[in-house]
């Protein structure tokens, strides 16, 4: 079928298209430059906002660990039953939504693109099965290399060579798309139950440091030129004081090159809960202002909220030391769950409240990162869903970032800490429409290498959202009308099919899964597939045979080719 | 004449992946690293087929067979739908697509095995890891109402007391085993330390376990058949290993006490990691079980023993439960897909099944196809069709097409996509 969306304003920010009322075509399934109108579906958008779909680059919405969240959390369920409908299956939804149900609701808020960011290797498969049970959206997961094995012996070794061999490697096996790494030897310490404690710090039976896996990773990624950057939790995650973590983090990568055509090297996740000063919970402060002092004067840095949300959430992580920590701080239902030579993960769920005065300073941080950081093109919208909050929440994040009137009415109603231990009611900037699309769709697109995504250009796939709202005549008073246009799109199209009316879904496409093939050297390949060889024998408890994912896993399916040695 | 390296072996929750298998004219005559259970059906696999599509007993062709199905359920006000663990993930996912469309219940049997340990972890949580992370690391085992040397017979080589890993090079050496049983069971030759424990009594020796790591005297001579002095010290074994682990199975889960001993367990073991690392592992029985309790949670967020008569679905063990169900005489048609609920169901939950309009899939004769009104042969999973299967600990592995079903016979998957078709038509 082919589209015209006529009449609207487009925010296109890739084509520096501002607000500008212009038609969009779309033939068999890409934007194209024009249509005739005779051969096309026309869809009026005037007086409404259009804008490239949504683009979420860090959302854990598929394998063991949020699968473990929705085992730990009937009660969690039950405030959410979702029923069937004509095309649509039946679920849950509220923090650890049912696959079917979290596809439907992104493509409801206008969302086409979701990755998920922490795969286990060995759960690979488990992944693409619950992603291949998440319909609509256009997917892709990142697996976990912090503490592999593999990485902390070639890093050990010092053998970058071997490092990127195992990287392509383990792309193809686990049909991956960026290199993922979490509380990097942090993991692995926590299976003797131990932690590291900052970038220098020695992993328990490697003799390397967080600093050594950070940099090596970033190095590698760089050279063999993958299309996202290293995606990284970091250290002390969780841990007063930590900002200083985060800080030496980013200066750790300042010298590694990026890959060329692109500034930056780094990508940290969900920052909020890595941006803590003060030297225990009753001296917290925000961290976020020298964080953002120093993203304005770097390039190499990308980052994400982590933004929370006051309600009842569930939070998972690849950090097993951090959700036993937070097991302990709450008293709350604890899963940890390691998995060998790689990875690990824990559940925990959590409530934050307003009138908790960590949980009022977090709330503020999240958003004086994105307020602090000019620019929007290095500073993503996520609540790290379902960390800092389920990704339903969204349209509420647009709104205190459009807003500081949305700000200051949630600020009135919280704990005095927001006011008193961060900067934010000091803050008068307000996102406009661009500055959102940017941060929701065409940055999160370009930081991932995703050339097809994120903008409206001639060759983009043919995604769209229409938000029922009038930019001409909207103002930051007027927030809550922005929550619920972005809440409920009018129209979403994914792939040129209409897929949401009136924030109904009305067809259910199953989007395609990305992932990144990386030719390896041959005899790089054959020094590597020796040691692996060796190493499964040994220490795994599968095949190494039956180790990589098979094409039946990944039914509709992008392969990004990337040339990693010239 | 084909031999197959690195088979699957769908007989139990430890999927061993190693397994090569040779196969002549579409028969298996030879296995390699399969234990004795593994093996003797692997060969046996031929036997007891079910030939035909029957209803009521007499052949009939496929389309007539599923449409009876079909119309069984759509007639149907309370339909059942059970089984789902000796099969593979793709047909577990179609059951429960039926179930929505039908609004039926759908359940499996983690219900009548490891349903207790579900119950606790969603009360608790859990500290587990996968078994490569036992074989690498653990210096202190502890079975607990568990027979590997019975049940999952290559779980010591493999995976856990004799297995040699990363920082356990010296395999057995390395480790001290402990096994609690109520009776001696042949553990006990495997292990430095064999506890008999009075029936009944297992959960109040885990809460004297962990009154004293939590550093609490014992002012009684014994603890459940327990000496004082046994328990202090395994006490302090605990607390003082590297790395411990406890798997269970069915005498702790469907003994006295159910899901309050596991809720006991998981406590000692959170307790535990306050001192050293330690994990918690079921034992899981039917080779997918797992699976179907991953593969439900993630379509319906509940695991096992859920209701979608309302459009949605609904959980809750006790009262959508298939022996439940069945037992109160209120399920009114049910169907059966990889499992025996009528040779191992309680028996008024059997006799139910017999009262209603069944229809079982199954590649095998057994006492369910013997009461059903409709009978579909399909093809084994990991024998005559691929998939997906999760391993005990939650590792997803592909199953193995071997050699080609009998004519005509489908996966279970593909039957139940019929199904559903005709449900919808
Ligand atoms: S232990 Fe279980 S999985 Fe392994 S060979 Fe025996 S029956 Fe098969
Ligand atoms: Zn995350």
């Amino acid at each position: 079928m082919n589209l015209i969306i006529k009449g609207g304003y487009v925010y296109d920010p890739i084509n520096k298209v501002n607000g500008e009322k212009m038609d969009i075509y779309i033939k068999d399934g890409k934007i194209v430059e024009e249509l005739p109108e005779h051969k096309a579906k026309v869809i009026d958008a005037s007086g409404m906002v259009v804008m490239p779909g949504g683009v979420d680059l860090h959302s854990h919405i598929a394998g063991s660990k949020i699968n473990l969240g929705r085992l730990l959390r009937p009660e969690d369920h039950r405030k959410d039953p979702v029923p069937r409908t004509r095309v649509t299956r039946a679920g849950v939804g509220y923090s650890c939504p049912s696959t079917y149900i979290a596809g439907y609701r992104y493509a409801q808020m206008g969302y086409t693109t979701v990755m998920e960011p922490a795969m286990p290797p060995l759960g690979a498969r488990h992944v693409h099965e619950e992603l291949n049970d998440t319909p609509i959206v256009d997917k892709s997961a990142y697996p976990l290399f912090g503490n592999n094995y593999f990485v902390l012996k070639y890093v050990r070794e010092g053998d970058l060579e071997m490092l990127k061999a195992f990287i392509a490697w383990l792309m193809r096996a686990t049909r991956g798309y960026a290199i993922k790494i979490v509380n990097p030897g942090g993991v692995e310490s926590w299976k003797w139950g131990k932690n590291v404690d900052g970038l220098d710090d020695t992993v328990e039976g490697f003799d390397v440091t967080p600093r050594q896996i950070i940099t090596s990773l970033a190095r590698a990624n760089e050279e063999l030129g993958l299309p996202h950057t290293i995606h990284l939790h970091c250290n002390n995650l969780g841990v007063p004081g930590n900002y200083q973590t985060t800080l030496e983090t980013m200066r750790a990568v300042e010298d590694v090159k990026p890959k060329e055509g692109r500034e930056n090297t780094l990508h940290i996740v969900h920052c909020q809960f890595n941006a803590l000063a003060g030297d225990s919970w009753a001296t917290l402060r925000s961290g976020a202002p020298e964080i953002a002092k120093y993203v304005n004067s770097h390039r190499h840095v990308t980052l994400d909220l982590g933004q929370v949300i006051f309600t009842d959430t569930t939070t998972m992580t690849g950090d097993g030391p951090w959700q036993f920590r937070l097991y302990n701080l709450t008293g709350n239902k604890w899963v940890n769950s390691d998995v060998e030579m790689e990875a690990g993960a824990g559940v925990v769920p959590y409530t934050f409240r307003k009138k908790n005065p960590v949980n009022a300073i977090q709330w503020a941080i999240g958003l004086e990162l994105a307020l602090l950081i000019y620019d929007p093109w290095r500073v993503y919208m996520t609540t790290d869903h379902p960390n800092g909050g389920p990704f339903t929440f969204y349209p509420k994040v647009i709104a205190w970032l459009m807003s500081r009137k949305a700000r200051t009415d949630t600020m009135l109603e919280i704990h005095r800490a927001a006011m008193r231990k961060t900067t934010l009611a000091d803050i008068y900037r307000e996102y406009d429409f661009y500055e959102i699309a940017i941060t929701t769709r065409a940055a999160p697109a370009k930081v991932l290498g995703l050339g097809e995504k994120g903008h409206l250009g001639p060759g983009a796939d043919g995604d769209v959202a229409i938000y029922d709202i009038n930019p001409t005549e909207w103002r930051p008073s007027m927030y809550r009308e922005v929550e619920k246009a972005f809440s409920r799109a009018k129209y979403t199209i994914k792939g040129g099919e209409i897929v949401v009316v009136d924030g109904e879904v009305v067809s259910t496409p199953l989007g395609k899964t990305y992932w990144v093939d990386v030719e390896i050297p041959e005899d790089l390949e054959g020094e590597l597939m020796k040691d692996l060889e060796e190493g499964f024998r040994n220490y795994y408890t599968i095949s190494l045979s039956n180790y990589p994912v098979e094409d039946a896993y990944l039914p509709v399916q992008r392969r990004v080719e990337v040339v990693g040695w010239r | 004449m084909p031999v197959y390296r690195s088979v699957v072996c769908p007989f139990c929750g430890c999927l061993c992946d190693d397994l090569e298998i040779t196969v002549e004219d579409n028969r298996i005559v030879k296995v390699r690293n399969g234990c004795a259970i593994s093996t003797s059906k692997f060969l046996h696999h031929h036997e007891n087929r079910v030939e035909n599509p029957l209803i009521d007993g007499k052949p009939v062709a496929l389309e007539e067979a599923v449409k009876e199905a079909a119309e069984i359920l759509k007639s149907a006000r309370r339909p059942l739908i059970y089984g789902l663990s000796s099969t593979e993930c793709g047909a577990i996912a179609k059951a429960i697509e039926l179930a929505e469309l039908i609004g039926g219940v759908v359940d499996n049997t983690a219900s009548v095995c490891h349903g207790p340990t579900i119950l606790a972890l969603q009360t608790l949580g859990e500290s587990k890891c996968t078994l490569g992370t036992v074989r690498n690391r653990a210096d202190l085992i502890i079975y607990w109402g568990c027979n590997p040397l019975e049940a999952h017979i290559r779980h010591l080589t493999r995976y856990s007391a004799m297995a040699r890993g990363l920082y356990t090079s010296g395999g057995r050496k390395d480790r001290y085993v402990v096994a609690v049983d109520v009776r001696e069971t042949r553990m006990k030759r495997v292990a430095d330390l064999f506890l008999k424990v009075n029936p009944g009594g297992d959960y109040e020796l885990l809460s004297a376990l962990r009154a004293v790591v939590r550093g609490y005297g014992l002012d009684v001579d014994e603890v459940s058949g327990v000496p004082r002095d046994v328990i202090l010290e395994l006490a302090e074994r605990m607390k003082k290993s590297r790395f411990g682990a406890i798997f269970f199975g069915l005498g702790l889960t469907q003994s006295e006490g159910r899901h309050m001993n596991i809720e006991a367990a998981i406590g000692l073991v959170a307790d535990l990691n306050h001192h050293t690392k330690f994990v918690l592992i079921p034992m899981r029985g039917h080779y997918n079980v797992a699976g179907a309790n991953t593969v439900t949670t993630w379509q319906t967020g509940y695991p096992y023993a859920v209701d979608f008569s309302r459009g949605y679905p609904r959980y809750n063990p006790g009262e959508y439960t298939a022996v439940d169900l069945l037992a109160r005489g209120e399920a009114d048609a049910a169907l059966i897909i990889a499992s025996d609920p009528a040779a191992h169901l309680p028996y008024k939950a059997a006799r139910r099944l017999a009262e209603i309009p069944t229809i079982v899939l199954d590649p095998k004769r057994s006492m369910t196809s013997m009461i059903s009104r409709v009978v579909i042969p399909t093809a084994a999973a990991g024998i005559e069709a691929e998939g997906t299967a999760y391993r005990m600990d939650g590792i997803p592995i592909r199953l193995k097409k071997l050699m080609e079903p009998p004519e005509g016979v489908l996966p279970d998957a593909e039957v139940l996509s019929l199904i559903i078709e005709e449900v919808m038509r």
